[in-house]
Parts: structure tokens; sequence; C-alpha cells
């Protein structure tokens, strides 16, 4: 019979915040010094009390007004209790009935290659907890606790259930990804767990049945998001097979299973935290948050281009390629400016974007470093494919002033776009279109090469290659082919 | 008399005119703790004889060169031991904190050192203050210094005892239910709990969040708002403290008349007879001296003691949920599992009601029952309080007694939880609805103990409350 899955996902982001949520300790990842971003209130103290950081709730204003989200002019803390090592006072402080925000959407990309547009259920901002540290060795020593996290400003995003397929997660996931370090509310370094996903699982076949829904827990990577769905998606079909079990039966509840990405399956995980009754109820130490609507504007109105909707612009208004685009906006969003910035300065948009998707990405891998801290700005590099457009100077020589300049960087000289006409005037680079200067060259070059001229007579067409290189020592802003094809004119007699 | 039954304005003024030293009060406080300590147990700490008394010195030496002191002058303050003191033991009263030491100090023990006051000691308390008697205390009970065979009160027994007994000149302690006001009553002492938020909760250990206040235990009124005005006042670490500014009090009543609302709601039965006949009594004599005495109703009121304990426990099972054994406190030695730790630490180091307390916290939370108790006493509670704004629209004040009775007898109610909940009952409504609220004392039973009476205001109105309470104060003391 043939099934849909529907899959929806719960996306937990840190905020690059300077500060915890409800206390002023450093929001940093720091695994080697476990408890040294710590004080009374993220250690849940006696007597201790959280006060709002009122920069996390602005970047998670921000987030939500870029997912297309209403804001709630009223919100509130609630706090989430259950016991765990992590959780320093028995709760986490979080947001229930009233999140601060909700319905909005954000674009993916179906395995089929269309846009969806998700919809996000809500976003409400919580702490994050600590990290448990459990003896590995197998020898059972004691477990540990690193508070260092605990009180880090976490976004959970919760989409509705509209995802179809483990592609379109991982697309879901990446656009958000793209979106998040764009508006730059946080690095979403997965490997330091500042972003993380859970996706909710089931199959809806045909004739209405569907199979009962599965959280699937610690998605850490793009890759892992679709291969836990992939896996999912077969091991809930053969499972129906199997049993026939399915949502809505007597005793049939919501499962939580863990990814093992070592073994790439996903294992049913011990514990029902379904069971668990969470007791939310509206925390007595914070207040209340209002949003006015003016506050909402003020936002909105300085939101960034959105990263889908700026490929789509390098493609319609630029004439990029789809690839190229991608590779552009995908590079983030100082990498897209710093692409806008060359193709406004040298006015060919299709060149700068081969130069900064070739060239300059090829340096920046090559010397480890961000587009921020790459040598060549782009409105000198800009400079130097303006000169190309107005055919000053050659594809060729483009790419010697290029090296030039890096290596002026690395010895440490300015590279500035004065510079850059210096080099083309200093090297010489400058197309030569006097024609009498060029014939004197050849004439010299020929007379001082009787060994090629015999050997061009003779029939060695490739023995011109030695002239050639005279002339173009002589004259180098001369255009190679066009000193061939005269050489041979000359030689020629004609 | 001896120093230490001055007030704190007395014993300013002999500071100041140099007829005593700040060592002198300390040896006398110190003096008198030894006298009477072993009776009363109104502390679980006091500081060290030779620290306390080199403190005092150095307040002399600067007094002597002529040095500016702060308002409190160098002198012995009892602290409330839920209220957090950096480097002193801190316990709530409670084995589950036996051992521990708060790395910080509460903003008002840094207000109490930036104004010279000197830390004397930590005072008993119900555990984590869940009690009226300050019988439920992990080291043992306080007795009330006016007749040993009787409760204190509570939850902040400890510091009204010291207080009446001559132990400290003044103290501070933490009032979530009445637990400032009804023990100085019992004791015969001045209690102030000011409106809520007035004075920062950083470092006041949690009972119920959105009802727990400090307040202070005095000789007098004056001194109460002398305290207050020290440690009052907005605290960027407390979400939830007021942002206006304290106003400034009067020291001495003055000759303005006041609209004092009665309400019928506090006067039925259950009230005892004298305590009825000592509130009417006062006020007469504000009738005499040209007040205003103007019926009022306050109907919710009568829902205010259900209202209390389900907001109150379901706030403090999840304040206690923090105790855990895993950090710091009590940790069992038979840890087993994570569960079987956390369980058996909260089960060897919490007492019988603060057991009771969490479990119905955590019953009126939990799922399918949130609704009917939890968010229902939520409503109450507001409907509570807009009595109360409506009442202040035609009073100024509101009087009714702090509690049913005077004292009573140690262990007389211990095995009667329901009996001693409804001791709270006049006491409550004033955390229920935030407001400011005093009791002062106002007459004695036949058998010799205080009977107090309760001077309520509206919300941030401490100047009213101060105001009404110079008046009632002295004329009960011209009576
Ligand atoms: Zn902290």
């Amino acid at each position: 019979m043939n099934y849909t899955p529907i899959i929806g996902l719960e996306v937990h982001v840190q905020l690059l915040t300077k500060t915890k949520i409800f206390c002023g300790c450093p929001n940093k990842f720091n695994p080697e010094h476990p408890n040294t971003q710590t004080c009374p209130v993220c250690l849940g103290m006696p007597g201790s009390l959280p006060v709002m950081n009122e920069e996390a709730f602005r970047l998670s204003l921000i987030t939500a007004l870029a997912l297309n989200c209403e804001i709630a002019p009223f919100t509130k803390w609630d706090r989430k209790q259950y016991y765990y090592p992590d959780l320093p006072k028995g709760y986490q402080i979080s947001q229930y009935d009233l999140p601060f925000s909700h319905s909005g959407w954000l674009e993916a990309t179906t395995a089929e290659g269309d846009l969806r547009k998700v919809r996000i259920r809500r976003a409400h901002l919580e702490e994050d907890a600590g990290k448990n540290i459990h003896d590995e060795s197998g020898r059972g020593g004691d477990s540990q606790v690193d508070l260092n996290r605990a009180g880090t400003p976490l976004l959970e995003i919760v989409t509705e259930p509209d995802i179809r397929s483990a592609v379109e997660s991982k697309s879901f996931l990446e656009e958000l990804y793209l979106l998040l370090t764009f508006i730059g509310v946080s690095d979403c370094n997965m490997q330091e767990g500042s972003l993380r996903c859970d996706a909710n699982v089931n199959l809806k076949f045909d004739d209405g049945i569907a199979t009962p829904i599965v959280e699937v827990k610690n998605l850490n990577t793009f890759r892992g998001v679709e291969a836990a769905v992939d896996f999912e998606i077969q091991r809930q079909l053969d499972e129906f097979q199997k049993t026939g079990r399915k949502l809505g039966d007597p005793g049939v509840e919501k499962e939580t299973r863990g990814w093992d990405a070592q073994r790439n399956i996903t294992l049913a995980q011990r514990g029902k935290e379904e069971a668990a009754d969470y007791r939310y109820f509206p925390d007595p130490d914070l207040l209340p948050v209002t949003v006015s609507a003016h506050v909402v504007a003020e936002i909105k109105s300085h939101l960034c281009e959105p990263p889908s909707q700026r490929k789509r612009r390098f493609q319609k208004e630029m004439a990029l390629s789809e690839y190229d685009a991608d590779v552009i906006v995908n590079r983030g969003r100082e990498f897209a400016d710093y692409f806008e910035l060359v193709a406004s300065t040298c006015d060919d948009a299709k060149q700068a974007a081969n130069w900064v998707t070739q060239d300059v990405l090829r340096e920046m891998n090559d010397r480890r470093l961000n587009v921020e801290e790459f040598p060549i700005g782009a409105e000198v590099l800009g400079t130097v494919l303006k000169r190309v457009s107005e055919k000053t100077i050659t594809i060729k020589s483009a790419r010697e002033v290029f090296v030039a300049l890096l290596e002026d960087a690395d010895e440490d000289r300015e590279v500035t776009v004065s510079r850059v006409d210096h080099l083309i005037d200093d090297r010489g680079l400058k197309v030569v279109s006097d024609t009498g200067a060029l014939d004197a060259a050849i004439a010299a070059a020929v007379a001082e090469s009787p060994k090629a001229v015999e050997d061009f007579n003779a029939g060695k067409q490739q023995a011109v290659g030695a002239i050639i290189g005279k002339v173009m020592k002589q004259v180098r802003g001369a255009d190679p082919k066009q000193v061939r094809e005269q050489i041979i004119a000359h030689l020629s007699g004609n | 008399m001896s120093l230490a039954e001055l007030t704190v304005t007395e014993l300013i003024d002999r500071l100041v005119n140099g007829t005593t030293t700040n060592v002198e009060i300390v040896k006398a406080v110190l003096e008198r703790i030894r006298e009477v300590e072993g009776a009363v147990n109104a502390f679980i700490t006091v500081r060290p004889e030779d620290e306390l008394l080199a403190e005092a010195k150095a307040y002399d030496d600067k007094r002597q060169a002529g040095e500016a002191i702060g308002p409190l002058q160098g002198l012995p303050i009892a602290i409330k031991d839920s209220i957090c003191t950096k480097g002193l033991l801190t316990t709530a009263a409670s084995k589950m904190l036996g051992e521990f030491v708060p790395p910080f100090d509460a903003t008002v023990i840094a207000r109490i050192r930036q104004a010279d006051g000197i830390l004397l000691g930590k005072t008993n308390t119900d555990e984590f203050s869940m009690g009226s008697t300050t019988e439920n205390s992990a080291f043992g009970v306080t007795r009330n210094p006016r007749n040993l065979d009787y409760v204190p009160g509570g939850s902040s027994g400890g510091s009204a005892a010291a207080v009446a007994a001559g132990e400290a000149p003044i103290a501070l302690g933490a009032d979530t239910g009445g637990s400032v006001r009804q023990p100085a009553a019992y004791c015969g002492i001045v209690g102030l709990k000011p409106t809520y938020g007035r004075i920062s909760r950083f470092g006041l250990i949690a009972y119920a969040s959105s009802l727990d206040q400090i307040g202070v235990c005095s000789r007098d009124v004056a001194d109460a708002f002398l305290m207050l005005s020290v440690i009052a006042g907005h605290d960027p670490h407390d979400s939830t403290s007021l942002g206006t500014p304290v106003p400034t009090f009067p020291k001495k009543a003055d000759s303005a008349s006041l609209r004092v609302g009665v309400p019928d709601e506090y006067f039925g039965a259950g009230l005892d007879d004298e305590v009825r006949a000592a509130i009417q009594r006062t006020l007469d004599l504000m009738k005499g001296q040209g007040h205003t005495v103007v019926p009022i109703s306050l109907p919710n009121s009568k829902y205010s003691l259900p209202t209390y304990y389900i907001i109150a426990t379901a706030e403090a099972s999840s304040n206690l949920a923090r105790y855990d054994g895993v950090q710091y406190g009590h940790r069992t030695s038979q840890p087993g599992g994570l569960i079987d730790m956390v369980t058996n630490s909260r089960t060897e180091a919490f007492g019988d009601e603060v057991k009771r307390r969490i479990m119905l916290g955590n019953y009126v939370l939990s799922g399918g029952y949130h609704d009917q108790y939890y968010l229902k006493a939520c409503k109450v509670r507001r409907l509570i309080a807009d009595d109360f704004s409506r009442a202040f629209e035609q009073c100024d004040v509101i009087v009714h007694p702090i509690a049913p009775s005077a004292a009573f007898r140690l262990g007389e109610k211990t095995g009667d939880p329901l009996t001693m909940y409804l001791t709270d009952i006049y006491s409550v409504t004033a955390n229920l609805a935030g407001l400011p609220a005093l009791t002062l004392p106002c007459g004695t039973t036949k058998d010799g103990l205080p009977i107090g009476v309760q001077v309520v205001a509206a919300t941030e109105q401490e100047e009213t409350l101060c105001r009404a309470s110079l008046a009632i104060e002295k004329l009960l003391r011209e009576e």
C-alpha cells in the first residue's frame, strides 16, 4: 500500500549572546574547564533569582520574525519540572502555553526539487541544561556534571508535521541553518551542540491508517537527520507489516528513540518520557514580557534579506546560474556581501561570480581564512575585474595582479584599489593597442632569432613559440594570440 | 534598663551622644544571650564573640575618630536563617542545608553591611519557613520568651523571640503567610512586612516566591521603618522587586486623622474573645482620637486559607526541587542509582511538614488537578486582592487581628496540621494581595500573653502604614 511519511522537526538553537539567559555568566562553549562559567544563579543555589537577558529575547524576536512568525504581545515564563543531575534547580525555565511567537514558515526543497513552505508551529525561549559526563571506560567511574552550559539561551523551534521525506528534512534543517547564520543569532556549530534536532516521524497509508509516532532524538548533523528519518521510515514500515500496530490502538503511545550515528540505526530509549508530568506553572521569579507592535516593526525593518530570497535575486537580477547562487549564498552572508560588492564594482556579475567561486574560494580554503580575513577586499578585486571588462588588461594579467596582490598581503604591504593600477603599470600589463610598438618588437625578435626563423620556414610551426616569448617580454600587455598571428604573418612575408 | 532592652533609636542616640559604645552594646546582648538562650533557643548560629567585639570596637574607633558611620551605627542585627550570608552557615533550619555556607550575600545583607550593621547571628525558623510555631526546625524548637511553655509563633519565631528576649535589638525575618507578623504578635513586639517587591528577595531561600517578603521584627514602629529604609529599594538581581522609590518615613506620630477600615469578616466565629476585646479597645481609642472607623467588606477573604495553602505549596514543591543531593546539601549515604540518590537524600533530610507541603504542592500542580486547584487558587487570589483595592477607596488603613488567639502551648497543635493552618487565617491575605502590613502589641491576655493588632495599607503605601502604626502605638502607650 502507498504511504506518506509525516515528519515534524523540533530544533534547539543556542543563541549568540554575550551572557547566559538569566545571569551574567559568559555564554561560551568551554568543555575543557568544566564548571568555571557558573554563578549562584545558574548553579541554582538557594536564594538565587533569575533576571532575563534582554539581548537573548531580542535575538529570539529577530529569529521568529525571520521565520515569518507572529509575535505574541504578551508572553511569560514557566517552570518545566523534572529531576536530572544536569538541571540544577529541578526545573527548566521555559515557555509553555504562551510562547513568544507562533505560526511562521520556512521553505524547504522537496525530494522532487520543488519548494515547500514548512509551517512553524511555535518558537519559544528557554534555558539550556548542563551536561552529564559519564565514565565511558566501562570501569564504572563516577558520573560528573558540567554546568558551564546551564543557562545558555536556547530557542526551541517546532514545525508542523509538514515534511514528507528524509531529503526534505535535511533541506529544512540546512535552510534553517543558513537563515540563522545569516541573521547572526547563532553560530549553529553542530559539533558544539549549538544546533540540535529531534524528528517526529510516522507513516500515513492511503486508507488513512497511520503508524505510531516516534520521536527520534540526537540528530546532530545534516546527514544524521536524513539518515535517521530514512531509517525510521523503513523501520516503521517493516514493523507495521509485522505487527499491524497503528496510531490510536489501545496502549500505543508516542515512542522515543535515539539515533546511533555509529551504527546508523534508531534505538528505543529506556524511560518513558511521555509518562512524565512536568507540572508546568508560571515562574513567580520572573515577570511576564510584553512586546509592543512598535518593537516588532522596528526589528522587522532591520531584518536582512533572507538567504533563499537572495539566491533568487542573484539568479533573476544578476543572471547567475542556480549553482553559482547556491555556492555564494551557502557560504554565508559575509561571502554573499563580498560577491555583491565585487559585482557592483566591476559591473559584471558573471565575471565576479566566476572569480569569487573559484579563485577567491580556492585561496580562502588554502589559507584557511574566512572572507572577512581575506586580504583582497571586494572593492580591490572589483577594480581588477573592472580593468578586465574595460579591456585595460587581459584575464591572464588579472590573474597575475591577483597573485601579486596576495604577495603584497603576504609581505604586509597594503592591498588597496590604487595598488591595482600601480601593479598594472609597473608590470606593463596594459593591453597594447599601439600596433607600431608591436610591429617593431616583432621585427626585432625575428631578427634576433635566425634559428627559429629557419625552423619555421622548414615547416616547424611550433618554432614561433620562442619568438612569441621574446615579443611578450618586450610588450607585456600584448595579447599572445594576436602576437602569434602577427609573427606568422610577418614570417610568411605578408 | 539594660542596653539589651533598648530600641535601636534609643541605642543610636546613646552612641551618638557618647553615653555608650558599640562594645558595651554587643557585650550586653551577648550577656543576655548567655542568660536566656539555653531556654529560648532563638538562634541557630551566633557569631563568635571575638569577631563581634572586634567589629564593634572598629565602629567605636571610627566614631572616636570622627568618621561617618552608616545609619545602623554598628548595632548587632539578628538574621533569619533562611537569608543567605556569605561565609556564614545558612540552614533554613533544615538538615538538608545543615552544612550550607553560601558563597554570596543576600541583597538585604549587603545593604546591612553597607549601612554599618553587624551580623549578630542566624535565628531559628520552621524548616524552610514552613510552619507557624518554629516547632518544625531541625535545630530544636524556639520558646516564647514571655512564657517558655508557649510557642513564639513562626516561621520567624527565632527572630521575634530574640528581639523580645533582648538577645538582639532588631532582627530580619521573612513573611510568606504571616511569618514575621504572627510571631511578633505572639512575642509582644512589632512585625513589619512591606509591599511585595519592596525588599529584594535575592538571597532569601525561597518558600513560596510570589508570597515571600523579607520583614522586620523590632521593639517599636520607628525601628521597623528605620530598618526598612535601609534594606528596601529596587534590586536589579530580583525581577520582582519594585522600581518605585522608597518613601521617607515619619519618625513620630502626627495628629492627622485616618479613615480606618474594619472588615466584618475578620471578627467572626473562631476569634478569641480576649483578642476581640483588645482590638475593639484599640479601635475605640482611635475613634476617641478623632480617627474615623469605616466598616468595610472583604468577602473573598473567607477563601484565603485554601487559596494560600494551594499557591504556597505549589511554589514550594517547585522551589525545593533543587535539593536533590547532587550539588550541595545533604546527600544520602545510600545513593544507589540516580532515583534512589534523590529520593533517599530528600527522605532523610526533609522534616514531615516540608514533605507534607511538597506532596500537597505536587498534587495541586499535577496533570488533571492543575486547573481545578492551582489555576482556581490564582483566580481567587485576584478576587481577594480586588476586594482590598475596593476597600482602600474608602479607607487609609485596615485594622484587624493578626491571629485568632494569642500564643498557644508548645506541642498543642503539632498533631493536627489543619488546626495549625487555621492560625494563619488573618495573616495570609496581606501576602496574597501583596500588601504592606504591620502588627504591634495592643494588650495581653489574662495569662499574660501578648495580643497583636494588625494594620494593613494599600500597595506601596508604607508611609501611610507607618503614620497609622505610629499613631496607634502612641495611643496604646498613653493609655
Ligand atoms: Zn551564572
